[in-house]
């Protein structure tokens, strides 16, 4: 199956969408990965004491947390009442666009317009081969020429366009038409002619603020700057500090995943991949199963955790040894 | 049906004050899912959990913690919080005006068209500035206690803010290598050219439509009524080993419907 992690998770480097490119007949298996994380400051919940807090799924008003395998995705039919969709049947209605990303057209560059641009991934080669993938890219970029495709992921159709730019091939996430207003459906005013001295006035004001170049400074968050710096303030006068302790591994989670990105999509562009049963049959979009369900009785119960802790698995704390290696198969899948 | 303006404001162009509101220029269309029980198909309730006890902890009894880089924690109290939340303002300060594309679009998060506030003559007076100049303005603004960071432009010939994404949000491209091998043979990247050449086209956004979401929403509606939908397996695709062949039979195939 093509598997995928939610556009938001920024917890570690998962792809967000694994499957085939295909132009014409040739394919090649590839992954994305997001180009684009949400803000670098991450505060974490704690209680008083400074304890990591988790969020776990109940039902109603049981006390007993639902496992992954308890949840389910639903849709509001009419007030109060769901009905439960599953990941196959969303599969079902459009079998080859879920495991499969295909450039039926190639467009100029300049017909895209950002307007629509939603989200960027990275499109790394899967299973180590990176020929097909050179190729693409390679032709692409020499003919300024952008493809276009759709895939279905999850109960969503994307309308994407595969950029190349320096021999890494990059997807654009489209809006679809439809999904950006027009001035008309907004109700603005049509266009009136402005008075010449106005626009001349504010045609002043822009020369005096022109650049040539965009100073980087300017993008800097500053509201980031302002918590770090207050908080580390607090840390060296001691006020309400904890000192991390046996979980000190996961505290520092949050600020090397940057790091863990860079590095698998260096990996990945290289071709290092583990060899997989997966690629032996063929078949890239199986790729990312294979590493979850790898040898899961060879680790210990710490490690087994961890893997839980990183799939959001609820009730894992309360698991033994072989109740961690089920869930995490069941989640794998 | 004319849409709400979410905010309204003053943008500052030098001294020239332009009166303005906010409209968000996106409707998502996904189909919206809920996470629900299977024990009672209900939405989940979700709450925080404290790991070593499983115990529930009241949302008023949480903190947030800062996790310096040697795993010292330091809570941070809500008012302490709110006190290095920007200002509340209603000014959109334009930065600089820069050369299209200095603004690389991967900065680009979220449109939003800017409508006249009141008097239209200083708006339309901005739209013609903005387009005569070919220029791309940086606009910094405070809005619903959020600092944001735009591009403003042109769309459709209406200005536009495009809230940018910040520093450390966007992966360094810049410092990734493309993969690399044993040069490509020319043969096939003859081949490739034609093949792209072949599926060369004009874009044009109004032939994608998404017609999944109307099927997502028959099936719900189908098994709203309790019919079954018959499962498909996806076929296994498998990757050209044999590239030049393939290339060949796409050429081949493609000719063939043109």
């Amino acid at each position: 199956m093509a598997r995928e992690t939610e556009p938001e998770e920024h917890e570690s480097p998962k792809p967000f969408w694994s499957g085939v490119v295909t132009f014409g007949l040739v394919s090649l298996p590839v992954s994305l990965f997001p180009a684009t994380r949400g803000s670098t400051l991450r505060l974490r919940m704690v209680d008083a004491d400074g304890t990591f807090l988790e969020r776990r799924f109940f039902s109603g008003d049981e006390l007993e947390p639902l496992e992954s395998a308890d949840i389910a995705r639903g849709y509001e039919v009419e007030a109060g009442r769901f009905v439960v969709i599953e990941d196959d049947e969303l599969e079902s209605l459009e079998p080859e666009k879920s495991r499969e990303i295909d450039l039926g057209e190639f467009v100029a560059l300049p017909d895209l317009d950002p307007v629509h641009f939603e989200r960027a991934y990275v499109l790394v080669p899967d299973g180590g081969a990176t020929k097909a993938y050179r190729l693409l890219a390679k032709t692409m970029e020499a003919q300024e020429r952008a493809g276009i495709a759709t895939f279905v992921m999850r109960g969503k159709e994307y309308l994407c366009a595969i950029l190349s730019e320096r021999g890494i091939l990059r997807v654009e996430t489209l809006r679809f038409r439809d999904e950006v207003r027009t001035p008309d459906a907004i109700g603005l005013p049509r266009k009136q002619d402005a008075d010449a001295g106005d626009v001349a006035e504010l045609a002043k004001a822009i020369r005096s603020l022109q650049a040539k170049k965009l100073d980087r400074a300017h993008l800097e968050d500053r509201r980031t700057r302002r918590i770090v710096g207050y908080a580390e303030k607090k840390r060296k006068a001691g006020t309400d500090v904890v000192e991390g302790g046996d979980d000190e591994e996961e505290a520092k989670e949050s600020t090397t995943d940057v790091i863990d990105l860079m590095q698998v999509l260096r990996e990945r562009l290289e071709g290092k991949v583990r060899a997989r049963r997966a690629t032996a049959d063929g078949g890239g979009t199986s790729a990312p199963k294979g590493k979850a369900a790898d040898r899961l009785d060879d680790k210990s119960k710490s490690q087994l955790y961890a893997t839980a802790q990183k799939m959001e698995i609820p009730g894992r704390s309360a698991m033994t040894k072989p109740q961690l290696i089920r869930a995490i198969r069941r989640h794998a899948h | 049906m004319a849409a709400r303006a979410i905010w309204k404001a003053v943008l500052h162009c030098g001294p020239v004050r332009v009166p303005v509101k906010l409209f968000s220029a996106i409707e998502d269309q996904s189909v919206r899912f809920r996470v629900l029980s299977r024990k009672n198909q209900q939405p989940v309730r979700q709450a925080l959990v404290n790991p070593e006890t499983d115990e529930i902890v009241p949302h008023e009894k949480t903190r947030r913690a800062y996790v310096a880089d040697n795993g010292d924690r330091v809570i941070l109290e809500s008012p302490e919080l709110a006190a290095l939340e920007p200002e509340a303002s209603r000014d959109i300060e334009l930065l600089a005006f820069l050369p299209p594309e200095e603004i690389d679009h991967r900065w680009y998060e979220r449109p939003y068209y800017l409508g006249p506030d009141g008097d239209s003559s200083a708006y339309f007076a901005l739209a013609d500035a903005v387009e005569a100049s070919g220029l791309e303005g940086l606009a910094r603004w405070v809005m619903r206690g959020r600092e944001y960071l735009g591009a403003l432009r042109l769309h459709r010939g209406y200005p536009i803010l495009l809230s940018l994404r910040f520093a450390g949000e966007v992966v360094a491209a810049e410092e990734l290598k493309a993969p690399s091998g044993p040069a490509l043979n020319q043969k096939e990247l003859e081949m490739a050219r034609q093949l792209i050449g072949m599926l060369d086209a004009e874009f044009d956004l109004a032939s994608y439509r998404d017609e999944y979401r109307s099927r997502v929403l028959d099936l719900v509606d189908s098994k709203a009524k309790g019919r079954r939908l018959r499962l498909v397996k996806p076929r296994r695709k498998v990757p050209s080993d044999d590239l030049g062949g393939a290339l060949r039979a796409s050429l081949k195939a493609v000719r063939k419907t043109a």
